[in-house]
């Protein structure tokens, strides 16, 4: 099969893998090196899909032929899509032919699971094996670890690569044996403690004062899938909490199920609303900036978020007891809780607050909305009155808001 | 009205040192007229006022975050960014928490500057796109050919050195082309379109990355033009895909609704992790 041919069937087997991060790595470049290839903090983006996803990485399966029946996924064994298999080489030329011409940061290397797994995690470390070592490649590399591969697999896996990650696939243990029976959520979360376990001890340095060898320095991080079962939004969101707690993960990406080509017959006909998606990072959000517990965000009985109107403003209309908030006394964390401020938004009101009051023209020039944040807080020059109490409130911000869906950019 | 002359557009060196002797003159924002690079007036600059000779006492100290600012500012293209940054300097001295005022109308300006230029910057490195040119067997060279906002080639220099080290490239814009050969960077006067290499066969390989990384289902054309406006597309060569991918997106979607679920065609056996043989 030809190389275009089978690039074309491995991006449509990885598509649905929401992660393109480039970021939170070491930094390092190749000023002192025989290859090609650096990292920044901050990840790039090279390029956006319609979709509105960044192109950051090129994000390929090595193979989608797959032993598993996940009925959510494009790559079980069961369906009928076409298949490929890149060798190793293959894609180690791939990724360099990129990056030489600046369309990637890296490369993000999943696979289907062939044969068992172990010999797919081999084929898979190999890849990242021979770009460091043999070509000397200093760019991003994120690697799709298998729960069930050998310890020893998993420290090269880190060794070589910036990220790892472990899709978790769905919120509960229940939905992911009804869905993915080949799968186990203890496996995943036990192999999530090992990574989380991995890479803080290469973190720190040992009792020598040696350095312990390197492990993903950019950290782990997961998916769930949004709209496959039943799960509300409010076990979504523990969930994240729990997984940010216990494996200290960068990322929890959160995916809407939508339409694959072949699908099972017993998959639920609708795609979930992409806005739902977009609440949930919103949410996730809040959770990991903004000092939020996972428990206090869905304000809604049926354990879903509001899709009006965005969770922050969702959660003051409902707390209206602890607002308005004086901007110019109130504690960072009670700011951050102000809707239609933002983090930047907030640095800038304290350091300017240290020099002096802060007034409501002064606002104005923040850039902010002050249709938004105006009936929540008090200034010298500004008093809510009955605005923060009134019934109309949660209308007329539900149809300010619903127009501005960009706001937060997952990815 | 007094002209200070730049050396050129980032000057940032001739800038502070003009800055400094005109700040210990006293002479006001409103009275100097900057300039940077090729005298484009009849007039001639006027010379600087010499330094006072007990510079030690009258030197202005300035926040380290202000010469943070200047040192992005500089890169903008507003020509009024010279006279900005010394009327930030000039009310630094009686006000010395002016930085720290978001809101303040000339902070606010010059933030929006710094936020610009570094978005271009980010965007240079994101969208440079090289092409091979075969200069002999054994020897390429990667060309691209970029269109900054702002007066940035030359800052990026240590991102793509330290990037392509072992590459020769020669990244060609409007205003300079920055070319690194052997380990040595040069920079020469801005370049043509033309002058950089066409499309090439290293390209197919990409184009069909964007066409089947995209998904349908999820069409978010806003999204895709908040980050990759419309201006870089030209340089861009997966971006003339862009317009049929979205024509064809709906119908996509449908059909892998529409259909009815198939029956598997290859013969599956059951597969059983270790984990789960109990």
């Amino acid at each position: 099969m030809e190389i275009n041919t089978k690039l074309g069937i491995l991006a449509d087997a990885a598509k649905y893998d929401a992660s393109c991060a480039s970021s939170g790595t070491d930094s390092r470049n190749s000023s002192k090196g025989k290859g090609i290839g650096s990292t920044e903090g901050m990840g790039i983006c090279h390029s956006y899909a319609p979709d509105g996803r960044c192109i950051s990485l090129l994000k390929i399966l090595l193979t989608n032929f797959c032993v598993y029946d996940c009925v959510y996924c494009v790559n079980r064994v069961s369906s009928n899509v076409p298949r490929a298999r890149f060798t190793v080489a293959e894609v180690v030329e791939l990724t360099l032919g990129f990056y030489r011409r600046n369309y990637i940061e890296g490369l993000f290397l999943s696979s289907g699971i062939i044969q068992n797994p172990d010999y797919t995690m081999e084929q898979v470390v190999e890849v990242a094996r021979i770009l460091r070592e043999e070509h000397d490649f200093r760019g991003y590399i994120h690697l799709k670890t298998i729960p069930d591969a050998s310890d020893e697999l998993l420290a090269k896996a880190g060794r070589y690569a910036d990220r790892l990650s472990i899709n978790v696939e769905l919120p509960t243990a229940e939905g992911l044996s009804l869905l993915a029976p080949e799968k186990d959520a203890r496996a995943i979360r036990i192999s999530m403690g090992q990574l989380r376990t991995r890479i803080e001890a290469a973190k720190d340095k040992t009792l020598s004062g040696k350095r312990a060898p390197r492990f993903a320095p950019g950290g782990q991080s997961t998916q769930m899938i949004v709209g496959a079962d039943a799960s509300d939004d409010s076990t979504i969101l523990a969930a994240s909490a729990s997984m940010y707690g216990a494996y200290q993960l960068r990322r929890v990406y959160y995916s809407a199920f939508s339409p694959i080509p072949d699908a099972s017959a017993a998959l639920p006909l609708k795609a979930a609303p992409l806005v739902r998606e977009h609440r949930l990072y919103q949410a996730d959000w809040l959770m990991r900036f903004y000092g939020f517990e996972a428990r206090e965000i869905v304000t809604k009985d049926n354990g879903m978020l509001d899709l009006d109107v965005d969770p922050k403003t969702a959660w003051a209309l409902q707390h209206r007891e602890q607002f308005p908030v004086d901007i110019n006394r109130a504690a960072k964390s009670m700011l951050l809780r102000v809707p239609g401020l933002g983090l930047t938004s907030v640095a800038r009101i304290i350091a300017a607050r240290s020099v002096r009051a802060v007034r409501l023209h002064d606002l104005a020039g923040l850039r902010v909305s002050l249709k938004k944040i105006l009936p929540f807080i008090v200034l010298p020059d500004h008093q809510p009155g009955t605005r923060l109490d009134s019934a109309g409130l949660e209308l007329s911000l539900k149809q300010g808001i619903s127009t501005q869906l960009g706001l937060f950019r997952p990815g | 009205m007094r002209i200070v002359q730049l050396a050129h557009e980032t000057d940032f060196q001739g800038w502070r040192e003009a800055a400094r002797r005109l700040l210990a003159a006293h002479a006001p924002p409103a009275s100097l007229d900057w300039q940077a690079g090729p005298l484009v007036t009849t007039l001639f600059p006027d010379e600087l006022p010499p330094l006072p000779t007990d510079i030690a006492k009258r030197t202005a100290t300035v926040p380290a975050k202000f010469i943070e600012l200047c040192e992005s500012v500089i890169l903008h293209k507003d020509p009024g960014r010279f006279g900005l940054l010394y009327k930030i300097l000039w009310r630094l001295q009686l006000e010395p928490g002016l930085l720290q005022l978001s809101f303040d109308a000339d902070i606010r300006k010059a933030e929006m500057m710094v936020k610009a230029v570094r978005r271009d910057m980010h965007k240079m490195k994101a969208f440079v796109r090289f092409r091979e040119l075969k200069i002999s067997p054994g020897e390429t060279r990667f060309v691209a050919w970029f269109e900054p906002e702002h007066h940035i080639v030359a800052a990026l220099a240590p991102f793509f050195t330290g990037r392509f080290t072992n590459m020769d490239w020669s990244i060609l814009t409007p205003q300079s082309s920055m070319h690194w050969h052997d380990g040595q960077l040069f920079f020469t006067e801005g370049a043509r379109q033309e002058d950089a290499p066409d499309e090439d066969d290293g390209e197919t390989l990409w184009l069909t990355y964007y066409r089947h990384i995209f998904n349908p289902a999820r069409l978010k054309i806003k999204a895709m033009q908040a980050e990759m406006p419309k201006k870089y597309w030209r340089n861009l060569p997966e971006a003339a895909l862009i317009t049929s991918l979205i024509a064809d997106a709906d119908k996509r979607t449908s059909a892998m609704i529409e259909a009815e679920p198939s029956v598997t065609r290859r013969k599956v056996r059951q597969y059983l992790p270790d984990s789960k043989k109990a």
